[in-house]
């Protein structure tokens, strides 16, 4: 399949959103979207192992850290479009409805759709989470401060 | 000699009965859900992570329920597990630089870009047990502040203007990075094997290593430059995809210990590092970790090697600990025809060095 | 049986099954040099690359199997995707580096030789060759012997690699070192593993 460097670049902020997109949430948009296409499993879903790296000293050479459980699917649709999913846990549901909309978002009469009822929200709750977090770690920021000396007088 | 003897399936069978009795315990208790230990019990889950391995907060929960609370049983449940799942592949490596920060501080700089973020740390409690907690009164909501769009570069990247600390380590990139779950060890190891398998050691035992070299046991003269925990992205190069998949994200604990080092035939004099990379959030390892990595950095930077924490062997070979439990542990399975070959031998020694001192008497009497 | 264009689909109706059902066959072929093994799942892999030859590619290979193709796999464009998507097996950048190598041509393909052959304290270090054949008795008739076979086994394969009876025994003479070839069929595999000796039949 080719694509225009944008369009990858687009897909793969799509699939960000859904590996990180929490299972509820996203089954009970997709529930609600009404956008479910027939589609066959060409593989998957299915779970297994990526091996972390890490870089040494945060920026040399990579290393190994340990495992992570990863959930991958490839559906094919009607229309003949692949569509793949991939993410860390378990979740297989979450991971074949990401393959159908990775699939589905190939088709550009679709986009605005997905993007509407599902990517947007996920990609909103995702950021809105994240900025609530950061403004908790903000609150324990130190402010430091310089007593007055007294032998400066 | 070898016998085999049967027996004990009944008693076995029982015995298994009677642990899930007793780990589900008194049945007017509410059992616990995975999803409380997730959430309530973090730091051990982490801890499981870590050691076991395995990023899966939900698996490690239920390893620590099945294990009744035994975090080393709880890590060895984990590591089985993992040898049952086929491996994707290996993901590019995370950008710690990058990371979603939720904890950053620094021993060695007051006023860092980006500032000192305490996080949620035990530090500057008072230790003092809570007996709130025990009534259940729930806590306030944490606080909240506006955030800065100011960037937070690594301690280490600071320094690294002013020529004073080493660069980031770099090991021979002519061949693959090691993985110690392939490949089976040996020494003397690359610093990517080494750091993988402190990654996975056991948390006391590097802490207890840790702090003999503070203790002058290989005293290394250490600095936080910074310890840093937050969620960073994971993303896997597949082959189907013209681009990396992105995984979503994990929480890591990275640390950088600065090392004050007078130079050796080797290197200048300068600041050297050790360094500690941790999944979710395990300060306390993290800090062992990067001790340990420094001081088995002797050999490569010139130093004597004197002291445990600095002896590759003894110390990679010592960290595991699934290993060391099951070596320790299998001491107490049936080894009644080696201790009766033992005993044989013991009663006979005895025999005879009791007819020695029976000869030596008569010898003497006789004189 | 149609190909696949896509280089997703084809892959063993039931992924587990299929791969357990042939690691079996692979395994009874190479400890039984000469039987024919017949595969009872094949995927329905692109053109040029045989289902028998898939079977194995798919049971056999994973991403830390670097996998080499002969020029005529090579430029069959979804070959190379369809074995990267299923087992993930990156592609060796030269036939040394390979863990595994798939021949559809043998009568063009290179020696023996220029194959990973493993080395002394590692003779599995080696590459697995599999050959695509169209029959195992429409070529020449060669005499088995060696561990695994009673006294002695035949074979016809057809086609087979230029001068195969003389590069096999110099494969033989690196013993422990040296390559394991797996003839892919219509009909199934056939195992010969590098213990196995070779001779022209009468």
């Amino acid at each position: 399949m080719h694509w225009k460097a944008g369009e990858n670049a687009l897909r793969q902020a799509n699939m960000a959103v859904l590996a990180r997109a929490s299972a509820e949430q996203l089954s009970a948009l997709w529930a609600k979207a009404g956008l479910d296409a027939e589609h066959e499993m060409v593989r998957g879903p299915e779970t297994g192992l990526v091996t972390v790296r890490g870089r040494i000293g945060g920026g040399g050479s990579p290393f190994n850290v340990g495992e992570a459980t990863v959930t991958r699917a490839t559906v094919r649709l009607a229309t003949g479009a692949v569509g793949h999913a991939y993410a860390l846990g378990r979740d297989k549901e979450k991971s074949r409805i990401s393959a159908v909309i990775d699939a589905l978002w190939q088709d550009e009469t679709l986009r605005p759709k997905l993007t509407e009822r599902i990517l947007t929200p996920l990609a909103r709750d995702l950021e809105n989470a994240d900025a609530a977090k950061c403004s908790e770690t903000a609150a324990t920021r130190v402010d430091f401060f310089t007593m007055v000396r007294g032998e400066d007088e | 000699m070898y016998v085999a003897v049967k027996g004990g399936e009944a008693a076995i069978r029982n015995a298994h009965k009677l642990l899930a009795d007793r780990r589900r315990g008194d049945r007017s208790v509410p059992a616990l859900r995975l999803d409380q230990i997730v959430e309530q019990l973090a730091l051990g889950v982490d801890r499981v992570m870590a050691e076991g391995s395995l990023y899966d907060t939900e698996l490690a929960a239920l390893a620590i329920t099945q294990a009744r609370g035994d975090m080393i049983e709880a890590v060895f449940l984990v590591r089985a597990f993992r040898t049952t799942l086929p491996r994707f592949g290996y993901t590019c490596a995370a950008d710690t630089a990058e990371m979603l920060v939720e904890r950053r501080i620094s021993a060695t700089y007051k006023d860092l870009p980006g500032g000192q973020l305490l996080g949620p740390t035990f530090d500057y409690t008072h230790r003092l047990l809570e007996p709130e907690l025990a009534a259940g009164i729930e806590p306030e909501n944490a606080e909240t502040r506006e955030t800065s769009d100011e960037a937070m570069p690594r301690v280490t990247d600071i320094l690294a203007n002013e020529d004073l600390i080493e660069s980031d380590g770099d090991v021979a990139q002519d061949k693959p990075v090691a993985d110690i779950s392939r490949e089976p060890l040996e020494f003397p190891l690359q610093r990517d094997a080494r750091l993988q398998a402190l990654a996975r050691g056991d948390e006391g035992f590097l802490l207890a290593l840790a702090y003999s070299t503070q203790r002058g046991y290989a005293r290394s003269h250490p600095f936080v430059g910074e310890i840093r925990i937050g969620e960073v992205d994971l993303e896997l190069e597949v082959p189907e995809l013209p681009f990396p998949v992105p995984l979503g994200r994990i929480r890591v604990t990275e640390c950088q210990m600065v090392n004050q080092f007078k130079g050796s035939a080797k290197a200048p004099p300068q600041f050297t590092r050790g360094y500690g990379l941790v999944f979710g959030q395990s300060e306390r390892k993290a800090m062992a970790m990067s001790l340990c990595d420094r001081a088995l950095r002797a050999t490569e930077l010139g130093e004597d090697v004197v002291a445990a924490a600095q002896d590759e062997e003894f110390v990679i070979s010592h960290s595991d600990n699934v290993q060391a439990t099951g070596f320790v542990e299998h001491l107490k399975l049936p080894h009644y025809v080696d201790f009766q070959a033992e005993l044989d031998l013991v009663r006979r020694m005895r025999a005879e060095a009791e007819a020695r001192a029976n000869d030596s008497e008569h010898w003497e009497a006789a004189e | 049986m149609t190909a696949d264009l896509d280089g997703v689909g084809g892959a063993f109706a039931e992924p587990v099954f299929g791969a357990q059902a042939t690691f079996r066959r692979i395994m009874d072929a190479m400890a039984r040099p000469g039987t024919t093994q017949k595969l009872a799942a094949l995927p329905k892999p692109p053109a040029r690359l045989s289902p028998a030859a898939a079977a194995v590619a798919l049971t056999l290979c994973d991403h830390e199997t670097p996998v080499w193709m002969d020029t005529a796999l090579t430029v069959a464009e979804p070959v190379a995707a369809w074995l990267g998507f299923h087992t993930g097996a990156p592609i060796a950048r030269s036939p040394a580096e390979a863990h595994f190598a798939f021949v559809s041509n043998p009568a063009e393909m290179i020696a023996l030789e220029n194959f990973a052959q493993g080395s002394q304290e590692y003779p599995d270090r080696s590459a697995t060759i599999v050959l695509q054949v169209d029959s195992f008795d429409g070529g020449e008739r060669l005499e088995l012997r060696g561990p695994g076979i009673r006294e002695t086994a035949e074979i016809a394969p057809h086609p087979l690699p230029r001068h195969f009876v003389e590069q096999w025994k110099q494969n033989r003479a690196r013993f422990p070192r040296g390559i394991d070839l797996i003839l892919a069929g219509p009909s199934g595999v056939v195992g010969l593993p590098r213990s196995v000796r070779i001779e022209h039949g009468d």
